[in-house]
């Protein structure tokens, strides 16, 4: 952090260096204007981090482009200003907008991979900043962009500089954009979410970065971000944003510590925490959706969705800021910031205990699977309960899809086995298992926008299920089952008869959900199920997961990158890294110390919107390396940060057991493991 | 109107309709002889259901101009087609009057478009001409599809060797420029009208494969295909219900483009004098036979008047493509 | 890179391997030989033929050894540029092939020394500004030129330039010798149609690169927007139409037979249509020989062009 929370105020006389004043912005719709910003305001001082946090569509991002006066054909400005330095943007002339784009401000994106140019190369793309902007002659760029690529760390930066985008890793790729955004030392730097297409390692390593940067250079910085931990972590000051409108901002430590906006405290309690699991707190999702910007409510835009509203005063006209604190700049645009007991705790009638493990009911047993050079797993083993919710982890490329393939019968692998109670299914695809086997195995897909078939009613697609596994055989007790179904994932019946391009993203999951459990099946995969969803729909999907299962005893096998979900979700974990387990065991041993130094820095990782919080920082250097030239040795090894030298690089590591099924891949000796300090500190 | 809209919505009520047109066409233009005095009354069901596929294209097409534009010029040729036995016409291969020019009376008959160099009245022979180009274009343009969608649903879908052999034929058909292909079959074969839809067959439906095999290859990693897989379908039905339908959008933009080229195709070969065969009119054949002889300023209407009737066809089916592939992007 | 090219060098052996033995086996079969024996013999028809006279020259050609035997005689006498006699002329079809190949290069030449600059031209300026109204105009233009088929288009340009205002002769038999102004029709003929398609592959790949992210970024670094268009934007818009102007090769080859044909050019698609319809199956089975060469090797150039212009895979 940059440490200038706390002068915020003092420096309240100076200009501002971004600022918002009752912004308003269109896009041009094919029947009537969509105003994706309205009356927005925003003020960002010098040296200042500030993020703007918000869910898809709230119209963060349009802010960073508006800013850049980027809104393509479509955009325009309806009302209101935006400020730089006091200028105002939309009255600078060509030269000077082209001045500003990219010399005072620079921005940073989301997709690092898309926003290089796939057939220039680094060097290039980056010697041409200097040049374009501080008139620096060729030999004079080439050394700026030398030595900036080293301040990103970014190793063997002349071999960089020749290389093609496609070349490099997602991270080096992020890395390479934000050299190419400091090269002109720019005065303002607008992050897009930077970090979302990122793996969970690497985004901490750059969000690190990030950090440094704002404090070596002490360059203001909008950060626009769905996560509210990230946010806490990197930025001085927050505004949320809601439906176009910001609903309450201030200094990140005031607003982390006193919430003061029912949507900001909803968004908070959405989010699976990494002290919480499904037994002590249930999630908390915002109920309804938001609201498109054509069909905004009058009065208070979140009051449809809010347990506060109070009819007569919340829908009577727009609502304006209010303060909230005499002295710290903390404003809530909710009339009832001052009448709404903010301690009172969210309640939820949902007490959970937990359910008692069966049998074991899948016994995988050095599964391996090969496909060419690329060993995709390698010698799993571990087990599964009935009714147990058991959770793989792990980055991209770690094996973890492969496996739920290999379960489905949609791969086969290549050695070792695989064990539904007695049955054989390492190697036997889907289209030779009999009728019981496949309805006992179902699925739910990551992307709910493809989950299901966009040319078929979703009560024709939920009614196939019910028929192909003969749970009803009559025409009319088949649509009673489906209509039971809708109900069970709690939407309207209706949907039956609807195409899947009218319903949201949750709407689809639901659906999903809905068709996976329409076989009663005994054992459901979800592989990433609520990794595309945003954080309050995310909520709703995870609880909605929970019952389901708890009403049917269905054992689930969790695929997830995203530890806090996992957490939450998962009564045992499996780690996985390149193909390989690292550490499994039950969710609480996994989560505190020993650790494999894997499960260390995939802790570490996590970003902590609760403020009570701390979290040790492990970093990790260097990249995942690639699957199809794994290390020899223990494959963490490359990045591990207490590597032995001439043993984990070289050996296969033992496993070693810490208690009830808590079983550690590593080199490291048990003392050492054993003493390891836990990742997260609660002062109690 | 909701009804309207609804009847419209059935995707249904379009292939009756096409089938209801392309049917008695067909019939009427490959087995006309045969009908004898049944022969009038074939074409009778196909007129309400050009006005009424005419009346769903503007509908449904609302917003897109060019699209309608393209409509509105097939639709002209297929009316023409279906009514051209019930216009008051003059017979298309009777020779009345040697050269008369459009608009003039010669022998006591009035040419409208002028009479060719045998004294058969061009207008006539317009107008019946359209018949033999849609009958033809169209079946063999749908020939093409079966074969080559099924075959491409098939290698981008199962893979493995047979996607090898198929793709390894294809680009072994695709190493062939078209025309030497087309003079090439029909040379081997012999001319007639079923051998032009061999030949059409044999050097479009490699080119549909290949684009339906990319659609399906890229479709096939989607969650319901997956879905489908996990609950242990049929590769067939997985291909048939829950992979076609979803690709039908590009499909049928490419359909309508091959239209246009097996026009093209088609009439071309005619004019070399390979594909059909004369008398009966075509427009080709009316571009062949006063390439050869008409070449008076005076009489350059023989020459433009079947040239403007199938540019403006193959504009129509080029529009619609446009228009179709415009409103895809759309939604 | 070089593993690429050469792969795709190996397919296209196999490629041409398949379609000369496809070939053999077309014209070795029964009716092509009989025509053949009468042409060779002299006689009136297959028809007069007598099933004594066709054995006895079929045993005197050495036709009744195995067909492997044979098909690999006739490609060894490939390899050393013998294609046989052509039937209807008394000469050698190489000769026949060169001549008739070379009219139609200069054609091809002609083709695409104004194709590339204009389409390319043409297309670049629609895309940049999608949706503007030069772009609209651009665009409806190269519907509708694309839409008129060749042999409507050699029409109309006849009517038109050559009996209506007399600027062009509306032949191209080239009987005085060689002119220019005999291939203007021609030329324009086949240039409407390419120019056209070519124009909207470009624009497309324009406009679709114009709205990547990457242009995004090279304008929110401030670049002039020149820089944006010259150095972002271009190449890679370039890879697509510079592939298809590699295949345009054998669209080419296909497109000639017709305007060869309407304006009487004596060219290669002429001589083919030509030996089609005379029968003369050594021609025919040369010249479509030739014609798959041609078209293979112009795919070949497209893929190299391909990945020379897209370092994702040069260097992949």
């Amino acid at each position: 952090m940059s440490g200038t929370s706390s002068g915020s105020s003092t420096r309240a006389r100076d200009t501002p260096i971004l600022e918002c004043r009752d912004l308003s912005v269109c896009y041009a719709g094919r029947t009537s204007d969509i105003e994706a910003v309205k009356a927005f305001n925003l003020t960002v001082m010098r040296g200042e981090a500030h993020g703007l946090v918000g869910e898809s569509g709230c119209g963060k991002s349009t802010i960073a482009l508006a800013t850049m006066r980027y809104l393509g054909k479509a955009g325009r400005i309806t009302a209101g200003e935006i400020r730089f330095q006091g200028r105002d943007v939309m009255a600078l002339g060509k030269e000077e907008l082209r001045g500003m784009r990219g010399g005072a401000i620079a921005m940073i994106y989301q997709e690092p991979s898309a926003a290089l140019n796939p057939s220039m190369s680094i060097g290039e793309q980056l010697i041409e900043v200097s040049m374009f902007h501080d008139d620096a002659d060729r030999p004079q760029a080439t050394r700026r962009a030398l030595s900036m690529l080293d301040r990103v760390r970014l190793a063997d930066a002349r071999r960089i500089m020749a290389s093609f985008p496609h070349q490099l890793s997602g991270g080096q790729q992020q890395r390479i954009v934000i050299a190419m955004a400091l090269l002109s030392d720019p005065q303002l730097l607008l992050l897009d979410e930077p970090t979302t297409a990122l793996d969970v390692t690497v985004e901490a390593g750059i969000v690190d970065l990030i950090r440094d940067i704002s404090a070596e250079f002490g360059t203001s910085m909008l950060y626009i971000s769905h996560n509210l931990g990230l946010v806490r972590e990197t930025c001085d000051r927050i505004t949320v944003m809601y439906s176009g409108q910001a609903v309450e901002t201030g200094p990140v430590t005031a607003v982390f510590g006193a919430m003061r906006h029912p949507y900001t405290r909803g968004l908070f309690a959405a989010i699976p925490s990494v002290r919480t699991d499904k037994g002590t707190r249930p999630l908390m999702a915002i109920p309804g959706q938001l609201p498109s910007p054509d069909e905004r409510p009058p009065g208070c835009l979140f009051g449809p969705r809010c347990t506060h509203f109070a009819a007569g005063r919340c829908d009577a006209g727009p609502v304006a800021m209010q303060s909230v604190h005499p002295t710290v700049p903390h404003f809530s645009r909710c009339l009832r910031v001052a009448e709404i007991d903010w301690h009172a705790p969210l309640t939820s009638d949902v007490q959970r205990t937990a359910l008692a493990p069966g049998e074991i009911i899948l016994r995988v047993n050095q599964l391996s699977k090969r496909y060419q050079e690329v060993s995709a797993n390698e010698g799993l083993t571990f087990e599964v309960r009935r009714g147990e919710a058991v959770a793989i982890v792990g980055e991209s490329g770690c094996g973890k899809s492969t496996f739920a393939r290999i379960l489905m019968g949609l791969t086969q692998a290549s050695s070792g086995s695989l064990k539904l109670a007695a049955l054989e299914l390492s190697r036997l695809p889907v289209t030779r298992r009999d009728r019981k086997t496949i309805r006992s195995l179902q699925m739910i897909f990551q992307n709910p926008f493809d989950t299901l078939n966009p040319s078929r009613t979703i009560g024709a697609q939920i009614a196939r299920v019910v028929r192909k596994f003969r749970v009803e055989r009559d025409k009319a007790r088949v649509l009673e089952r489906v209509l039971e179904l809708l109900d069970l994932v709690k939407l309207p019946r209706e949907l039956a008869e609807r195409r899947p391009s009218q319903l949201s993203g949750g709407q689809k999951q639901r659906i999903g959900l809905a068709r996976a459990f329409a076989g009663n099946a005994d054992i459901i995969v979800a592989d990433e199920p609520v990794s595309a969803l945003d954080v309050s729909v995310q909520a709703a999907i995870i609880e909605l997961l929970l019952q389901m299962q708890r009403l049917e005893h269905t054992t689930l096998i969790l695929i997830s990158h995203d530890l806090s979900v996992v957490r939450y979700l998962a009564d045992r974990i499996v780690v996985m890294y390149l193909g390989q387990i690292m550490e499994q065991g039950a969710t609480q041993d996994v989560f505190a110390p020993p650790y494999h130094p894997y499960t260390e820095s995939l802790l570490a990782a996590i970003p902590v919107p609760d403020p009570r919080m701390r979290k040790r920082k492990v970093l990790l250097t260097g990249e995942i390396p690639s699957a199809s030239k794994p290390p020899p040795g223990c494959r963490f090894s490359t990045r591990c940060p207490y590597r032995l030298a001439d043993i984990c690089d070289k050996l296969a590591p033992p496993v070693q057991d810490f208690g009830p099924g808590h079983r550690i891949a590593c080199h490291l000796p048990r003392e050492q493991l054993l003493r390891m300090q836990p990742v997260f500190e609660e002062p109690t | 109107m909701k009804g309207l809209a609804t009847a419209i919505g059935r995707r249904g009520t379009v292939a009756t309709l096409v089938v209801l047109i392309w049917v008695p066409l067909a019939c009427f233009v490959m087995l006309g002889p045969l009908l004898g005095a049944m022969e009038r009354y074939v074409l009778l069901p196909a007129t309400p259901a050009v006005v009424a596929l005419y009346g769903m294209a503007l509908y449904r097409w609302r917003k897109s101009w060019i699209a309608r534009v393209g409509a509105t010029l097939i639709c002209f040729w297929l009316l023409i087609a279906v009514l051209v036995p019930y216009l008051p016409l003059l017979d298309p291969d009777k020779p009345i009057a040697p050269l008369a020019l459009p608009g003039t009376v010669k022998h006591g008959v009035f040419f409208l478009l002028g009479s060719d160099l045998r004294g058969r009245d061009m207008l006539s022979r317009t107008l019946w001409g359209s018949q033999r180009i849609l009958v033809w274009g169209i079946t063999s343009t749908v020939a093409a599809y079966l074969v080559g969608a099924s075959l491409g649903l098939m290698g981008g879908y199962l893979g493995g060797w047979w996607d090898e052999v198929v793709s390894f034929l294809g680009n072994v058909v695709m190493s062939f420029p078209v025309m030497v292909l087309l003079i090439l079959i029909l040379n081997l074969l012999g001319q007639s009208g079923f051998n032009i839809i061999l030949a059409v067959t044999c050097s479009s439906a490699p080119l549909i494969m290949r684009i339906v095999r990319g659609l399906s290859l890229d479709a096939k990693s989607r969650g319901y295909i997956q879905a489908a897989q996990t609950r242990g379908e049929h590769p067939l039905y997985i291909m048939l219900v829950e992979l076609l339908p979803n690709v039908r959008g590009p499909l049928i933009v490419d359909a309508c483009l091959r239209l246009g080229y097996t026009t093209v195709a088609i009439t071309t070969l005619t004019f070399l004098g390979l594909g059909l065969q004369p008398p009966d009119p075509d427009w080709g054949l009316m571009i062949k036979e006063a390439a050869t002889a008409a070449l008076l300023w005076k009489y350059s209407y023989m020459l433009i008047i079947p040239a403007l009737s199938v540019s403006s066809l193959i504009l129509g089916f080029n529009l619609m493509a446009d228009g179709l592939h415009d409103l895809e992007l759309q939604s | 890179m070089r593993t690429l090219v050469l792969r795709r060098l190996a397919q296209m052996v196999l490629i041409m391997l398949t379609v000369s033995a496809l070939l053999f086996a077309i014209f070795d079969s029964d009716q092509f030989r009989r025509k053949v024996a009468v042409a060779e013999l002299g006689g009136f028809g297959i028809a007069t033929l007598s099933e004594g006279e066709y054995r006895a020259w079929v045993a005197k050609k050495g036709l009744d050894q195995p067909f492997l035997v044979r098909y690999f005689h006739w490609l060894g006498r490939i390899a050393h540029g013998d294609l046989g006699e052509s039937l209807e002329k008394d000469v050698a079809v190489s000769t026949l092939l060169k001549e008739s190949l070379g009219h139609t290069a200069i054609l091809a030449f002609f083709v695409l020394l104004f194709m590339v600059p204009v389409s390319l031209g043409l297309g670049m300026l629609a895309g940049v500004r999608e949706g503007s109204r030069l772009d609209r105009v651009i665009s409806v233009v190269s519907i509708v030129t694309t839409s008129i088929p060749q042999i409507a288009t050699a029409v109309l340009l006849t009517v038109v330039l050559a009996l209506g205002l007399g600027w062009a002769p509306s032949k191209s038999a080239m009987l005085e010798g060689w002119s220019f102004r005999e291939l203007v029709l021609p030329l324009l003929t086949l240039l409407i149609y390419e120019v056209g398609y070519l124009v909207r592959m470009t624009r497309a790949s324009m406009s679709e690169v114009m709205a990547s992210q990457y242009i995004r970024t090279a304008v929110l670094k401030g670049l002039p927007m020149r820089r944006v268009i010259m150095k972002h934007a271009v190449r890679n818009a370039l890879v697509v139409p510079v592939t298809l102007i590699c295949l345009s090769l054998n669209g080419l080859l296909s497109q000639v037979v017709v305007v060869e044909v309407f304006f009487q050019y004596h060219g290669f698609g002429r001589m083919l249509l030509d030996a089609a319809n005379f029968g003369d199956i050594q021609v025919l089975q040369a010249a479509t020989l030739v014609a798959v060469c041609v078209a293979v090797l112009s795919q070949l150039l497209s893929d190299m062009a391909y990945v020379l212009l897209n370092p994702r895979v040069r260097f992949a």
